[in-house]
């Protein structure tokens, strides 16, 4: 009897084990369901954002619709999963979405111990203070016993705290659940100060009532490399992710965008531009995608220049400066490899 | 006897302890097979996607601030650290609501009862308004819209002492100064003088009939004793002001909004539904003690103290058992307002940083779990006490 009950578990747990392991390619799911499941955040202007009619626009989001033109040739094909900051590791380990796009920091914990990976970086931000200008606050060292307020659950909590505690500067940390609740708490004037990614304060600074009357302090106080995230483990869909991505930058430093892709594609020469565009060669094939999925990227969502003027760009609300996401070429840091 | 014999003669599985034995082990096995089963999946799913797991992370630094603590902590502590601080804002939070919603609750079930109909209709209108709105809401409704309204902390309100504004409320933090161990031993000499007082007027009541106001003149005693004890020492007590700093109030003792509004929403909210237990349990009292009382000349304050409330606990304490384990679950939502509690600092932050999020839920289930447990062995206890004793 003991030993048939010893038997019976150890064959449970083969079969636990077993079913564990067999799971489908994300790419198979993905083209079995017909579309992209991609999580973002709750509403940050430019990153991700849906209007009244409940259409998504962004850089995460974007990013979400570049990978959907390049598995579908339609970059529509995606639904969003709008997710808090301590939702959406959660979200993304169980299955829940197929890519985390939520201006999410890439740190060695997350990457090592959370069981996910980092595909490439959509935007370089750092974190900043922002404070209302009437208190004549110029410099974040001005901050000794300041009130800040932040939204739960990010590595803007760890790098405030590192901060005050490296300038032996006193605070109060007010920590709100959910990034909207915590602008809410900094308007309302319960804190002296917002802090978060200088990205998403001028995001959110763009939602206060009175834009103007608040300012961005100069410090930036740490590194925020920020892109998609998808789970350890599949390296084809980690590709395609990644190369979705440098297929945008590599689009813009060869001067290709949704307005001239077609017509390049139809006179070009060049056998470089003929292989990105699926005009020549088997580069679609290689990830398991048709031979147009780059083009198809350009075509629908653009350049990565083109993504960044149009969700973040000065002409936009949000109104950031290129600033180190200029490409290589021009002094900044977005670098992709080449596609041969 | 006769069972027995009968029974040797059938079959062993024709035994009716014989099988109920055999079920129970069959269905003890399936359970023990199901949770084996599920716990290797769930080690070989987070071993498949390169999940770390085990409470080893609970040494490392945390490295992230907490609002309200009552135990020292800075971010230099530990992942431990944060969850003791987490579990003490919860229970403290928990108790408080506990003891406020009872108050409130047997003070609005009487005034539902009352005879005055003002008081009796603002009664109704305050249970039902609060009974029918989610609990959430109400926080944010105390947060955002009620102590968002108070002054910023340029313009608080002054009161001797103690300031007012967006940020909280500060008092005068008392710091106890050598020779207050005298005003100690005064007070403790005065509470054991008291508890003889009281036993003294017991026994003589039961003796003679006549009756001491011992609880009252007890407190009267508590209150000269240590008073004196203060002017003999020379008041040992110094007070750490509240003052205007660039920013904040600072100095003194300060009770954050958050903690304001989720206590006043958690008390409010539950005491309403306990206005309503309060009520039923005195309307399920027959009317013919309240009469009954009254012929021998029982004062209406009396009538329902020894009478009418003692017979309304029996039918109240089970479902009132419900609501505090409710409170104490509800605490949760004050993570919505920034109120540093278990789900907050352990689910929310610790969860996030570590990426354990078998491990924090488990825990925090764990805190839920003894938390209510807790209560439940207390209040029937309680219950078994209260209840009616036969003889």
């Amino acid at each position: 009897m003991k030993s048939n009950v010893g038997k019976l578990f150890t064959t449970a747990a083969i079969a636990a084990t077993i079913s564990a392991g067999a799971a489908a390619s994300t790419l198979e799911d993905v083209q079995a369901k017909g579309f992209i499941q991609c999580g973002v955040s709750q509403g940050v202007p430019g990153f991700s954002n849906a209007d009244s009619n409940g259409n998504w626009s962004g850089i995460d989001v974007d990013a979400c619709r570049a990978a959907a033109a390049a598995i579908f040739g339609d970059a529509q094909k995606v639904k969003f999963t709008p997710l808090s900051a301590k939702e959406r590791f959660t979200a993304l380990q169980s299955g829940e979405i197929d890519v985390l796009s939520r201006n999410t920091t890439w740190t060695y914990t997350r990457d090592t111990s959370l069981g996910l990976d980092f595909t490439t970086v959509n935007f370089y931000d750092g974190q900043g203070f922002m404070a209302r200008k009437n208190l004549g606050v110029t410099s974040a060292m001005d901050l000794d016993g300041a009130t800040v307020c932040t939204e739960q659950g990010t590595t803007t909590e760890l790098n405030m705290a590192d901060f005050f505690r490296k300038h032996k500067l006193s605070y109060v940390p007010v920590v709100v659940q959910k990034a909207d609740e915590a602008l809410a708490a900094y308007a309302s004037g319960r804190c002296d100060v917002f802090t978060t990614d200088k990205s998403g304060l001028a995001a959110h600074r763009s939602k206060l009532a009175d834009p103007s009357a608040h300012i961005i302090l100069d410090e930036t106080i740490s590194k925020e490399p920020l892109g998609p995230v998808v789970r350890h483990g599949d390296n084809q869909w980690k590709d395609i992710v990644t190369w979705a991505m440098f297929v945008q930058v590599n689009a813009e430093e060869m001067g290709i965008s949704s307005k001239n892709v077609a017509q390049i594609k139809k006179e070009t020469n060049d056998p470089g531009i003929k292989r990105l565009l699926g005009a020549e060669g088997d580069m679609g094939a290689q990830l398991g995608l048709s031979a147009d999925w780059a083009y198809n990227i350009i075509a629908q969502v653009g350049n990565y220049g083109e993504v960044f003027e149009r969700n973040v760009g000065p002409s936009t609300p949000v109104g950031l400066p290129r600033g180190i996401n200029k490409l290589w070429t021009e002094g900044g840091v977005m670098y992709a490899p080449p596609v041969r | 006897m006769s069972d027995k014999t009968t029974s040797s003669n059938k079959s062993f599985l024709n035994d009716a302890g014989n099988r109920a034995l055999i079920f129970q082990i069959i269905l003890l096995a399936v359970v023990v097979f199901v949770g084996y089963y599920l716990f290797s999946n769930l080690q070989a799913n987070l071993a498949n996607q390169g999940i770390s797991t085990g409470f080893a992370f609970l040494n490392q630094p945390a490295g992230f601030p907490v609002l309200i603590h009552l135990i020292d902590y800075t971010e230099a502590d530990t992942y431990g650290r944060a969850f003791v601080v987490a579990l003490i804002n919860t229970i403290v939070i928990s108790l408080m609501g506990i003891v406020l919603a009872t108050i409130i609750g047997v003070v609005m079930g009487l005034a539902r009862l009352s005879n005055n109909w003002l008081v009796a209709r603002l009664a109704t209108v305050y249970v039902e308004t609060l009974r029918n709105i989610p609990l959430l809401l109400q926080m944010f409704f105390w947060y955002f819209a009620v102590l968002a309204t108070l002054p910023i902390p340029k313009n608080s309100f002054i009161f001797g002492g103690f300031f007012l504004n967006k940020r909280g409320i500060y008092s005068p933090n008392p710091i106890v100064q050598d020779g207050f161990g005298m005003v100690i031993a005064g007070f403790v000499l005065s509470i054991v003088a008291s508890i003889a007082l009281i036993v003294w007027a017991k026994k003589r009541q039961t003796r003679t009939g006549v009756w001491f106001p011992a609880y009252w003149t007890s407190l009267g005693v508590i209150f000269v004793i240590t008073f004196l004890a203060l002017v003999v020492s020379g008041f040992p007590i110094e007070f750490d002001l509240p003052q205007k700093s660039r920013f904040n109030v600072t100095g003194g003792m300060v009770l954050p909004p958050e903690f304001v509004a989720v206590l006043v929403a958690l008390s409010t909210y539950t005491g309403a539904f306990i206005a309503e237990i309060v009520r039923a349990g005195i309307l399920s009292v027959n009317w013919g003690q309240t009469e009954a009382a009254r012929s021998l000349g029982l004062k209406d304050s009396l009538t329902q103290r020894l009478i009418v409330l003692p017979q309304a606990l029996r039918v109240i304490i089970p479902p009132l058992t419900s609501q505090f384990l409710n409170l104490a679950k509800n605490s949760s939502l004050g993570a919505a307002i920034a109120y540093p509690e278990l789900v907050a600092v352990v689910m929310g932050t610790t969860l996030n940083q570590t990426g354990q999020a078998i491990e924090n839920i488990g825990l925090c289930m764990l805190v839920y779990g003894t938390l209510s447990l807790t209560i439940s062995v207390f209040m029937n206890w309680y219950n078994k006490k209260m209840s009616l004793t036969e003889r």
